[in-house]
């Protein structure tokens, strides 16, 4: 490893340093504020470093990590999104009964995960991303365990989510283990038309079942239907920090490794793992959109609504054996950034105007804030319309890629079922929105005990800033996305 | 450049007006006022251009050059019409809202502007995806309306408007890209410019079902049978200001769809669907009517009265020929002023009794004279008596629609009697009798005031000019019309003789 090497991961160091310093900060003096500043900064120069370094860094870094355009645009996409998440959960820990500090150590040491799962083109950093991401999350949704104040059940979350967590790994990895019996290699890699029937090693359904297994396990982690039954209770379990972290950013790595897998191993050859692929796909969608009807907790609805838009998301993978150009790559890249932000935005919401002990998640909380808050109700209306991917927004540029993948596909059945989908979830972002603009309930308005942080209200301006700008003049970023989506 | 001023004044003076609250709750208002007159004066300058052009303004600059998407916005005779429209029914709409509105009115009032703005976008776009953006754009101003300011049933009728007329969107969508990427692969090139998209060769099957992605979505915000379930919850449960804009302004986008995008593009798959459309737009003449009827609901009443309105309107689209488009044409902007007013005199009816309840009303005219003759005049104006605008509109596309299909015309020429049983049938029932004032409160009823009167007398005036001397809208778009006739018979032609 040459000093070019290290210097094509400075993101991850960066934030591997952050982690260190803000632990040794943590051993020498408790200061909340303190540690919080270190690890927003941390993430922030990291953000700025690998933006700097998209223009023109391409490198394999020891058979582990690929530091290619493509996974220094999700690095800054990661280390943003773990900077707003920070600033976020400054204000809901602030005033929380145990020890706050170790939540941003926890949050950093995630977040590495995560560059590492976006970086990654071999098994072995793949799991090790996974795993330090997980690993990392078990504690931040089981963080507020000691405070009495705390109605929710952190630890039920946390366990539940270890457990189906440690199941999905354990699935991937004997999928990959099988992989490698087959290739020999622990690189992503071809898998199709590995073995001449004569020769030893296992057929090819074994390599199907493979690529199953490996599905099945992301499928758990990205909580695609039907493996998602852990996912609303893990949302409303955990604190809304860490059910923003897990929303975002846990599933846009997953995301990213999925697709350099399905686009180098070609898995989509084989016609039955499209039929899985759209089997779970369709299934998300309506599962999704069907049970998020149902809900009157808005943590369990974005739940619901998260496994309708990672259905989304799969279309467009399965289009991309069928589409010609890299166009539905750019669906894919485009839609996660636009998940990521209008997610976050929602997250964000939800997360300044509660704090840790009185967590607004109900959606009856909400009842009035068009009038007693208009900016926040806004982004919020902002957010939720983006997610029902109405124009203006960056949800809806997302949504036109996807389509667009699928038209160039003829994936028509699964756009049938994806307009069905998106009309269904309609009714439940709208529900959310006319509650806002209902009259002030003086009783809701009451119970609204949450310490307002500046910060907070400046990221959720940028984040609206970009849910817009993105929406209506999304030139630029198309073109970057064009650029970096011809590395996969 | 003058249409991005226009649809810019509105968003701007949106915002404005929205801010105006802050100071006085009386400032929004006035400033929308001044911004849509400031409009309407703008939109006359583009008539003084070049009237021998087919395209009076045509701009277009890249939007998002990499789907070959463009900022194209244009506008001929026909879309001049429906933007004046679309200007004086935002006045009308203003006024309408003066009195009723008073909560909230900043936020109203920027409401009301960007749905126009909305508006004003569909009918200048030129560009598809620019297109199915302010189509969208348009709804969720309105949706706010109808779910803030609306009545007892409001959050219903507002998802059921919004989700309607999304998820039809959506298949527009799709449509608009499968004819993007049938350019795509004629060409090799993306682009989503009507001029380019005009020019693709689409046949078969494929054509039929790109075609009806279009047809589905226009048909549903005319709307026709059998997408028109959600207009008259929409209607009953939209303030005033609402159902005018909804009735006068944003039903007449569908049409618009049709005659610009969904026929001259798929010239074929039309004339194929033709038969079917007509079916379609007769049923809706006939049964709404019948519908119309049965209501005792004041509001729903004009709702359905405006899906039988309207139904003439889809009749004579797919005739496809001069008269009937005339007709057509002639018809979206004669029931845009009678059926806006018919709303405003519902409207202004529950704000003074708080009910749309018929079977409560009766002899009105001995308590509100004026009223009650105001509403004459538009009833008859509805039912198509001779003289004034909608009368010319129909005739028009009956003429137009015996040349396409006899039987359908012949059929559908009955709703104009079923126009006037349930119009007069709604005058003898409400203004005419004996006054009784049991099941409401009438304190409040009052007879039209000065403001109401210019209002009415202006519509009236519209009504009327269209009546007597429609040449002077005619000639307006009858270029415009020639020329999409005339692009979409040499593909008619051609397919024929091949």
């Amino acid at each position: 490893m040459t000093f070019a090497d290290l210097l094509s991961l400075a993101p991850l160091l960066i934030v591997t340093a952050t982690a260190v310093v803000a632990m040794l900060l943590v051993g020498i003096l408790r200061n909340y504020a303190a540690t919080a500043m270190v690890s927003i900064a941390g993430l922030f120069i990291a953000t700025i470093a690998a933006a700097m370094m998209m223009e023109g860094t391409n490198q394999q870094i020891t058979p582990l990590l690929i530091i290619d355009q493509y996974s220094l645009f999700f690095t800054v996409v990661v280390c943003a999104a773990a900077m707003f998440i920070a600033i976020f959960s400054y204000s809901y820990f602030l005033n929380l009964d145990d020890d706050r500090e170790e939540f941003y150590l926890l949050l950093v040491v995630a977040t590495i995960g995560a560059i590492v799962m976006v970086s990654s083109n071999h098994f072995v950093s793949t799991i090790l991303g996974l795993e330090t991401l997980s690993m990392a999350l078990y504690g931040m949704v089981a963080y507020p365990l000691h405070s009495k104040e705390s109605a929710k059940y952190p630890l039920e979350a946390s366990v539940k989510y270890l457990v189906l967590s440690a199941v999905a790994s354990g699935l991937i990895l004997f999928g990959m283990a099988l992989i490698y019996a087959q290739t020999g290699t622990m690189a992503f890699t071809n898998v199709t038309n590995l073995v001449a029937p004569s020769t030893e090693g296992l057929s090819d359904n074994y390599t199907i079942i493979a690529l199953l297994l490996i599905s099945a396990g992301m499928a758990f982690k990205l909580s695609l239907a039907p493996f998602h039954i852990w996912t609303p209770d893990v949302y409303e379990g955990a604190p809304l920090p860490a059910t923003a972290f897990l929303a975002t950013i846990g599933k846009t790595g997953m995301f990213v490794v999925l697709l350099r897998y399905v686009e180098i191993s070609n898995a989509l050859e084989f016609s039955s793992v499209v039929t899985v692929f759209s089997f779970i796909a369709i299934l998300s969608i309506l599962a999704g959109n069907l049970l998020a009807l149902l809900q009157d907790n808005l943590k369990r609805i974005l739940a619901y609504s998260s496994v309708a838009h990672m259905g989304y998301l799969l279309i467009a993978i399965i289009a991309s054996y069928f589409a010609v150009g890299t166009i539905s790559i750019e669906a894919v890249t485009f839609y996660l950034l636009a998940y990521v932000i209008m997610s976050l935005g929602a997250f964000g919401v939800a997360s300044v105007a509660s704090s840790s002990e009185n967590e607004l998640d109900s959606i009856n909380d909400y009842q009035g804030l068009f009038w007693r808050n208009p900016w926040i109700a806004a982004v919020f209306t902002g957010m939720l319309l983006s997610l029902a991917g109405i124009p203006l927004t960056v949800g809806f540029i997302g949504k036109f890629y996807i389509f667009l993948a699928g038209v160039e596909s003829s994936l028509f059945a699964l756009l049938i079922v994806l307009v069905l989908g998106s009309g269904i979830g309609l009714y439940y972002y709208l529900r959310i929105v006319y509650r806002m603009l209902l009259p002030v309930d003086d009783a809701v308005s009451a119970s609204n005990t949450s310490t307002h942080i500046f910060g907070s209200y400046v990221v959720l301006a940028i984040l609206f800033l970009l849910l817009i700008v993105l929406g209506v003049y999304p030139a630029p970023i198309m073109a970057i996305i064009e650029t970096i989506s011809a590395f996969i | 450049m003058i249409l991005v001023i226009l649809i810019a004044v509105l968003f701007v003076g949106g915002l404005l007006a929205w801010a105006s609250e802050r100071i006085n709750p009386e400032y929004p208002r006035i400033i929308s006022l001044l911004i849509v007159l400031l409009d309407i004066v703008l939109m006359f300058s583009l008539l003084g251009g070049d009237s021998s052009a087919t395209w009076l303004v045509d701009l277009q600059t890249d939007w998002l050059p990499r789907f070959g998407i463009s900022f194209h916005l244009a506008a001929d005779g026909l879309t001049v019409l429906l933007l004046l429209l679309t200007g004086f029914l935002g006045v009308i709409a203003i006024g309408s809202a003066w009195g009723e509105i008073t909560e909230r009115t900043g936020f109203f009032y920027f409401n009301l502007l960007w749905t126009l703005a909305g508006v004003l976008g569909v009918f200048t776009a030129l560009d598809l995806f620019l297109f199915f953006f302010f189509w969208e754009v348009m709804l969720i101003p309105m949706y706010f309306i109808i779910a803030i300011w609306g009545h007892e049933n409001k959050n219903y009728a507002a998802m059921k408007f919004f989700i309607f007329t999304q998820v039809t969107g959506m298949l527009m969508l799709v449509s608009i890209l499968m004819l993007a990427y049938s350019h795509y692969g004629q060409f090799g090139v993306f682009s989503f410019d009507y001029f380019d998209l005009l020019k693709v060769n689409t046949s078969g099957p494929l054509e039929m079902v790109i075609m009806l992605g279009f047809f589905i979505a226009f048909t549903t915000k005319l709307p026709s049978f059998p997408f028109h379930s959600w207009l008259p919850d929409a209607h009953s449960q939209a303030p005033t200001a609402g159902s005018v804009i909804l009735a006068g302004v944003l039903l007449k986008t569908g049409a618009y769809g049709l005659i610009r995008f969904a026929v001259p593009l798929f010239p074929e798959a039309s004339m194929q669907f033709a038969p079917i459309a007509m079916t379609l737009g007769a049923i809706s003449i006939l049964y709404c009517a019948k519908v119309a009827f049965a209501q005792t609901d004041i509001k729903r009443l004009i709702a359905y009265t405006s899906v039988s309105h309207m139904g003439f309107v889809l009749l004579g689209i797919y005739a496809w020929n001069e008269e009937a488009l005339q007709g057509a044409v002639m018809t979206m902007l004669a029931h845009g002023l009678s059926a806006a007013a018919l709303f405003m005199l519902a409207g202004g009816l529950q704000h003074r009794i708080h009910t749309r309840d018929m079977s409560n009303m009766s002899g009105f005219w001995a308590k509100v004279p004026k009223m009650s003759a105001v509403a004459l005049f538009f009833s008859v104006a509805a039912l198509g008596m001779p003289g004034l605008g909608n009368f010319i509109g129909e005739f028009l596309v009956l003429l137009g629609a015996f040349k396409a299909n006899i039987t359908i015309t012949v059929i559908s020429s009955f709703g104009l009697i079923f126009a006037s049983v349930y119009s007069l049938w709604v005058i003898q029932k409400v203004f005419h009798g004996e006054y009784r004032n049991i099941d409401f409160d009438d304190s409040h009823l009052y007879d039209l005031n000065r403001r109401e009167l210019i209002y009415f007398g202006l519509m009236m005036v519209g009504l009327i000019w269209m009546g007597m001397y429609p040449q002077s809208f005619l000639d307006l778009s009858q270029g415009a019309l020639e020329g999409i006739l005339a692009s979409s018979q040499i593909v008619a032609t051609a397919a024929v003789t091949k």
